[in-house]
């Protein structure tokens, strides 16, 4: 004797939010129902185990036939298979919003199915510890497959790692041929909100560049350092940045200035330019600090590192190697020195607004360019 | 006279990819009427496409308008092979051609593949031009509009009701033709969808000429049907009732009801119309003595509500003297086992040993019956002088209306719910069954017919239809003469099923017997106006305040009936002097004036007027009963004779559940049984009430009948303390506590009927002395349980397994429940379904336990679904069971959840203090959802009225301390909402970030202008939400227009099932398409709901070792145009209760 069909299906579609995170984080129906039963569930309205499996099964393959539209989020605008009630959707907005304080939710969200767009960004979510695992990796099958190890390490079920992977996959192979602004782009196409499409658009930079972050040195940034730094190089370094007009893409750095960024080697291949700007910026650091000698020590060190890191920029391989070269070759030495996050700045600072004085460089708009995302970045890594 | 119909063709959108190399499809379309067809231009590599073609039009004959569907096929085209179809849509364009209905079908429908589901979906424009008058056309019947609603449409006015109409036509199933072997399985579903698409064209087209022959202009309770007979063939039938509707121009006020349209004033006009035709046929035969007559012939009454027979095996229609045979203990039950206390009478046991099973039901009375027959003598004194003058009169007008129904050859009705005053006493269900083998197939017409597109209707096999016309009309008299039996006239509730296994069909038809009025036959129209305004609000305080407003009519008027329209149904129809069944009869505990039975079975919804107690409940018998395999004849006659058994003990589980409730009244009541090869399913569903008529339901006793055993003793008082719990834990729940009689009896003017009992009918001394006995006795009667007879054992199993509805929850079958009043505009319709696979070699009684848990188990899934909806009523809960392989069994299950204020100002009753803390709990939240809804409702829906809404909100929620802060709440969630929806559409996209937090959110007032300058734009950016409903009406809403029927067909197969996600996974997507199907039409002719939905059909067959699946689903309602009412009356809710609570305590004194 067995239930060999159960179904329950009604005009407005019925989906329990409880559920549908414990289906986003993988959990198997009988995993689902176990975390219900401890939920008290069964006591608040006198149901039995057997109700809850066949509701939580119910509501699984609700949210696969949702999965689908999910993927092609565009659909969702008019799509017909569900219907929601503008009442409950206006409830679970204005709730969901205040639990995940999106201040800003996009304008597109509410103007489509809301709830449907609610159980998009729970859709497209994804573990900060997740990512920051295969962030920078190339989004292959390779990668994919070696998902158990993610999983096993970070605790997270294989199926909501698989499910996050293919998400970062699916975004990355729309908005790879797409021109114009990345953010706007991942907007427009799965409909979520701006801190989530920028967080979407780190991974996707990231991946595109396969930038290192794997590195046991780079461990102790978490996924928003580097999602931030991303930020910069989108905004500052791409040539979308530059010029908005034109048709290219985000997601590839501005070759031009990358090779431009060669020419400021001479900061460090001239000798008279290095004294010049070393002496530049001890007088300007002179008192306002108490690291002060240890700067000065080292300042030829960092200097090097610095420029040396912006004229390897143009190779492609270097480029991967740029959080790995920014620790080892600036963070790491300012840390031995004990250098305070406020020291670092004071520092920058003077370092960069010193090269501007010196006579014989001439190079200030890639100067600025460079040094305002270096500064910013580093910055945002200086901590512990 | 032929018609224009014009179809373009404007574009498609998320079409599935049919080209793997490009990622896209050329899609193209074929739109197809009749034999023409015409193309669009292929549009390139888009899964967009934008046609934009030219009109396509279509010059035809308004008979093909009527049978046939535009079909739409969309196509993606292919330069080297051949064009791959998409999916097709077929577009019913009958709602098109009545001028009430709709005028344009217009909007997004999904393109369907019986393959695939839904891929994608296609804006199309349809319109028909009719030339000349509509009605004068013969071969056609253009014009007629058709409703499922079993009641008149809401805003019509009926000006007559005409009566029964049927019909049905017969082809080849295409799934069974030669031709299938070599076509793919997408060929064959899409040939039988448009076979069936055709066949419900010419059906309702027929139907339609019927009705336009009578001189009606509608339809109404349309109740169409397949039966897929297999190789014998498709048969689409169809019933309803035929009627004259007149639309209501003006919409009535909501809240108080006009003078003129109140019912006294109904009533006024009958008994004047009664005088100018009474000479016409004033000879009439009583029916109720040929009923008698009939009776004592050996008409097999076997169950006493039910008045049933007729299991022919074969064509034959063999009358099994089922009664007799049926279990060799019969006879000697029925005196130990009789439904009351009171000792069975000699005339009883007398007159109705042979026959009568165990336990006696009762039906009806009134007093119009009795005075039939008593006329001549009494002249029925009851209502004093009035009363006498009035007497002969009601007796003629009776015997006029009689005689006008008697001329139909039905006097059916497929209605359930009546204009006040028309229905004047119930008699008790009748129902007839029939056992019929199928023929063979027999074809000669299709020897050369490659498919149904080249079959002749008329010249195909003609005797065909009249088999099954014939089959029908047997059944059809039965149901008739069970009717006169009762005293009755007519039928109303009347509906018809079948259920086949391989060749084996077994025919259904099953109604109540009933009595009236007159006037609904002639012109006077009734008004219905008055019904509907109400009947959102309620039923219990609706009844009341018209008896209240009757009891002053009646005292000029002097007409009885008129006296107690809350109690005038039940009275009895038939003589009690030749009662068809044993019934205990006492006096009408409203009016004291005409007697009732003890208990009431019926197939029609609760009428409005009625007075009941307390709450009702869903009450369900299951049963399952194992039966050889057998082939051919014998298989048809074992399961005739099984039949009778079936449906006794089905009654006896009814009887028994609706005793440990504390009711005495079945409405709705719907009995289902379902033949497989080795098994029969019965399943009766109906919704128990106590009517305040009716004396008060004994206990349960249960007897042993070896007392000597101590252990046995404890075991049987252990047992029937556990009922004499539930009995009381049921009162309370339900919250029957009818008014202590007995001592009303005492202090008032009792002694009256009897002594009238004792005047005027001396010569009935037995039974007058039975309703005096029940009258004493009152409330100790009990039924009484033999415990050492299996089938008790059994019986009380059954009975305490029932676990009662968690807190929060009501269910009914009917329409509406007895005792909620302020329904919330929340509804969830919904349909679930199940299969089960049980093990070989199962005994009765554990299929039973089975059978019973899977029903329990499906509710109790039902309830947890819908726990965030509570409080709230499951209604029209509608169970359909089916064998469709052997050892498994399907259940479907199609209602609509209906949360209700629970802030009742009155209920009858103390409310329990438990439930009212669980409740509390829940209101919160409840509250907040039902004023967001509202908001959002009326804004999108009603832009005009939505000021006025939320002012109204803020009001009605003023006037709740509690909740006021939740309603600032919710309209600072919803103006925040809005804010944001207007700053979508103001503000340029993408250059945004609307910072949204609460405290910027704006104050009430704003918000509300907001909502209203926000509205129009945002009902245009989203799809619209279109309401179902398996009701008659939606809620807090007034129905304005009604669009047409939708009556849709849809097959889907695979051959992926485990990629479909199991038969689960394959059955919840078709489903939910399906809704989506129903939706996107209903939209697409301008509605936003389907009111009185169904899903008539949904055979599932599924083969996992080939990885396949096929379902068929049909669907049927009425699309509709509602608008919310903007006003909540909860002041008037409460003044209406409070007189209901006056009045009745009035009525019985």
């Amino acid at each position: 004797m067995s239930v060999e069909l159960d179904v329950f299906v009604g005009n407005t579609t019925i989906m329990d939010k409880e559920v549908y995170q414990l289906w986003l984080n993988g959990y198997t129906v009988n995993d689902a129902v176990k975390v219900r039963i401890e939920g008290g569930v069964m006591e608040e309205c006198e149901a039995s185990a057997e109700v809850l499996l066949s509701d939580t099964m119910d509501q699984y393959r609700t949210f696969q036939m949702c999965e689908r539209l999910l993927h092609h989020p565009a659909k969702l605008a008019n799509q017909l298979l569900f219907q929601i009630p503008p009442d409950r959707q206006a409830m679970l907005i204005e709730r969901y919003a205040l639990a995940c304080q999106f201040n800003s939710l996009d304008f597109v969200i509410i103007q489509f199915q809301t709830f449907i767009c609610i159980s998009l960004f729970r859709y497209y979510a994804f573990d900060d510890l997740f990512v920051r695992e295969v962030l920078g990796k190339k989004l292959s099958k390779g990668t994919k497959k070696d998902l158990d190890d993610v999983s096993i390490k970070t605790g997270i079920t294989l199926k909501s790692c698989r499910r996050q992977f293919d998400n970062f996959k699916r975004v990355f192979k729309v908005v790879e041929e797409l021109k114009g602004p990345l953010v706007e782009n991942i907007r427009q196409h799965f409909l979520l909100p701006d801190q989530l499409a920028r967080d979407y658009a780190a991974i996707v930079f990231f991946a595109n560049h396969r930038f290192e972050t794997g590195k046991k040195k780079l461990q102790y940034l978490t996924f928003q350092d580097f999602a931030f730094c991303a930020g910069q190089l989108i905004n500052n370094w791409t040539v979308g940045a530059v010029d908005n007009m034109m048709e290219d893409m985000d997601v590839d750095l501005d070759k031009e200035f990358l090779q431009d960024l060669k020419d400021l080697k001479i900061l460090i291949t001239d000798k008279d330019l290095l004294d010049q700007h070393k002496n530049l910026v001890c007088t300007a650091l002179r008192g306002k600090t108490n690291v002060f000698n240890e700067m000065e020590a080292n300042f030829k060190n960092l200097s090097r590192g610095l420029v040396n890191i912006a004229a390897k920029l143009i190779n492609a391989k270097d480029v991967r190697d740029f959080f790995i070269d920014l620790v080892e070759k600036f963070i790491e030495p300012c840390r031995s020195d004990k250098l305070t996050s406020i020291d670092v700045n004071l520092y920058l600072t003077h370092y960069t607004n010193s090269a501007h004085i010196l006579d014989t460089f001439k190079h200030h708009a890639v100067w600025t360019r460079y040094m305002g995302v270096i500064k910013s970045c580093i910055l945002r890594m200086y901590h512990d | 006279m032929p018609g224009k119909l014009k179809a373009k063709i404007v574009a498609g959108r998320h079409l599935p990819v049919m080209d793997r190399a490009s990622d896209l499809t050329d899609a193209f379309v074929e739109v197809k009427f009749g034999n023409t067809t015409f193309k669009t231009d292929v549009y390139p590599k888009s899964l967009n496409p934008q046609w934009n073609s030219e009109w396509f039009k279509f010059e035809v004959d308004d008979e093909d308008l009527q049978d046939e569907p535009l079909q739409i096929t969309v196509l993606d085209h292919d330069t080297y092979s051949a064009n791959d179809a998409i999916g097709k849509v077929y577009i019913d364009i009958d709602p098109l051609l009545c001028s009430e209905a709709a005028t344009v079908i217009s909007g997004w429908l999904p393109i369907y593949d019986t393959i695939h589901g839904i891929r994608g979906e296609i804006n199309v424009l349809v319109k028909v031009d009719l030339f000349n008058d509509l009605n004068r056309f013969r071969q056609s019947s253009c014009g007629v509009k058709f409703f499922c609603t079993t009641s008149i449409p809401r805003c019509y006015r009926a000006v007559m009701v005409h009566g029964f109409v049927e019909e049905l036509v017969v082809n080849e199933d295409p799934e069974y033709q030669w031709i299938d072997r070599i076509r793919t399985p997408r060929a064959s579903n899409e040939a039988r969808q448009r076979l069936i698409f055709l066949m419900s064209g010419e059906l309702q087209r027929k139907i339609g000429l019927k009705v336009l022959e009578m001189g009606g202009n509608a339809v109404v309770g349309y109740l169409q049907c397949f039966d897929l007979e297999g190789e014998s063939g498709l048969v689409v039938r169809a019933i309803g009732t035929a009627c004259t509707l007149e639309k209501i121009s003006t919409f009535p006020a909501t809240a108080t009801h006009p003078n003129n349209s109140s019912p006294s004033k109904d009533m006024k006009d009958s008994p004047q119309a009664a005088p100018s035709t009474l000479g016409c046929r004033s000879t009439h035969s009583s029916p109720v003595h040929s009923a008698s007559s009939r009776l004592s012939q050996g008409f097999s009454v076997s169950v006493p509500t039910l008045l049933f027979a007729g299991m022919k095996p074969r064509h034959r229609s063999s009358e099994v003297p089922r009664a007799r045979q049926c279990r060799p203990g019969f006879g000697e039950e029925a005196p130990g086992v009789p439904l009351s206390s009171g000792p069975p009478t000699p005339l009883r046991a007398q007159t109705f040993s042979s026959f009568s099973p165990s336990k006696s039901y009762s039906r009806q009375s009134s007093s119009s019956d009795t005075e039939l027959s008593l006329t001549p003598k009494t002249g029925m004194g009851s209502g004093g002088s009035a009363g006498k003058e009035a007497g002969p009169l009601k007796a003629l007008l009776r015997q006029q209306t009689q005689s006008a129904l008697e001329q139909r050859e039905y006097p059916f009705f497929t209605l359930t719910a009546f204009p006040p005053g028309f229905l004047l006493h119930v008699g008790g269900v009748v129902s007839a069954r029939s056992v019929k083998l199928l023929d063979r197939i027999h074809n000669p017409a299709l020897g050369n017919t490659r498919s149904y597109k080249l079959l002749d209707w008329n010249s195909f096999t003609a005797d065909e239809p009249e088999t099954r016309d014939a089959w029908w009309e047997e059944i059809r008299q039965e149901i008739k003469s069970h009717a006169k039996a009762l005293g009755c006239h007519a039928v109303v509730g009347y509906s018809e099923s079948t259920s086949i296994c391989e060749e084996v069909c077994i025919l259904s038809a099953s109604g109540t017997a009933a009595v009236l009025s007159s006037r609904f036959m002639q012109d006077g129209p009734l008004d219905t106006e008055h019904r509907l305004s109400r009947q959102p609000l309620c039923v219990f305080s609706t009844g009341s305040e018209r008896v209240e407003g009757d009891m002053g009519s009646s005292a000029s008027l002097g007409f009885e009936e008129v006296v107690s329209p809350g109690c005038g149904f039940c009275h009895i129809p038939y003589d009690e002097l030749n009662i068809p069944f044993p019934a205990q009869l006492t006096y009408c505990y409203c009016c004291r004036r005409y007697k009732v039975p003890d208990v009431l079975f019926t197939t029609i919804d609760l009428p409005t007027e009625a007075n009941v107690t307390g709450k009702g409940c869903l009450i369900q018998a299951r049963l399952c009963r194992t039966k050889k395999k057998a082939q051919g004849e014998g298989n048809a006659t074992a399961i005739s004779s099984l039949l009778p058994f079936l449906e006794y003990e089905l009654h006896t589980q009814l009887m028994n559940k609706l005793k440990l409730r504390g009711m005495n009244a079945l409405f709705g009541l719907r009995i289902q049984i379902s033949v497989g090869e080795t098994m029969l399913l019965g399943l009766a569903s109906a919704t128990g009430v106590y009517l305040t008529a009716l004396p008060s339901p004994g206990g349960i006793q249960i007897a042993g009948k070896t007392p000597s055993d101590i252990t046995y003793e404890q075991h049987i008082s252990t047992m029937q303390k556990k009922i004499n719990d539930t009995i009381d834990k049921n009162k309370e729940l339900y919250e029957i506590n009818p008014p202590e009689v007995v001592e009303e009896i005492i202090g008032s003017p009792i002694p009256e009927p009897r002594q009238r009992s004792r005047l005027f009918r001396s010569h009935s001394e037995s039974s007058d002395e039975v309703s005096e006995l029940d009258l004493s006795h009152g409330k100790k009667d009990a039924f009484v349980l033999e415990i050492d007879d299996t089938d008790a054992v059994e019986d009380i199993h059954a009975l305490l397994t029932d676990s009662p509805t968690p807190a929060g929850f009501y269910s009914c079958n009917t329409e509406i429940m007895p005792g909620i009043q302020n329904w919330t505009s929340a509804i969830q319709m919904f349909t679930s379904v199940r299969v089960f696979r049980l093990n070989a070699n199962l005994t009765n009684q554990g299929l039973n336990k089975i059978f019973s848990d899977l029903c329990e188990n499906l509710l109790k899934s039902l309830y947890f679904k819908l726990r965030s909806m509570v409080p709230c009523c499951l209604c029209h809960l509608n169970f359909t069971v089916a064998i469709p392989e052997d050892e498994l069994i399907q259940v479907a299950v199609t209602a609509v959840a209906m949360s209700f204020d629970k802030e009742q100002p009155l209920e009858n009753g103390k409310q329990s203090g438990e439930k009212t803390l669980i409740k509390a709990i829940t209101e919160n939240d409840e509250q907040l959802q039902f004023n967001l809804e509202l908001n959002a409702e009326t804004s999108s829906h009603n832009p005009l009225s939505s000021p006025k809404g939320l002012s109204e909100v803020g009001s009605h929620l003023s006037a709740r301390a509690p909740s006021v802060d939740y309603s600032s709440f919710a309209d600072r969630c919803s103006s925040w909402i809005e804010q944001l929806k207007l700053k979508a559409h103001t503000i340029r996209r993408g250059s945004v970030k609307t910072t949204s937090s609460l405290e910027k959110a704006s104050p009430l007032p704003e918000g509300r202008s907001r909502s209203l300058r926000s509205n129009r734009s945002y009902s245009g950016s989203s799809v619209a939400v279109v309401k179902m409903t398996p009701l008659s009406f939606i809620p807090g809403a007034k129905i304005i227009k009604y669009l047409g029927i939708i009556n849709m067909f849809f097959i889907r197969e695979t051959s992926s099932l485990r990629e479909e996600g199991g038969v689960s996974g394959f059955l919840h997507t078709f489903i939910a398409e399906v809704f989506a199907m129903v939706r996107a039409h209903v939209a697409a002719l301008g509605g936003n709901a389907v009111v009185s939905y169904s899903m008539k059909e949904c055979v599932f067959m599924e083969n996992p070792n080939k990885n396949q699946a096929q379902c068929l689903i049909n669907v049927s309602g009425d699309a509709v145009i509602f608008v919310r009412e903007s006003e909540l009356e909860s002041t008037s809710v409460q003044t209406q209760s409070a007189t209901t609570h006056t009045s009745n305590g009035g009525e019985g004194t």
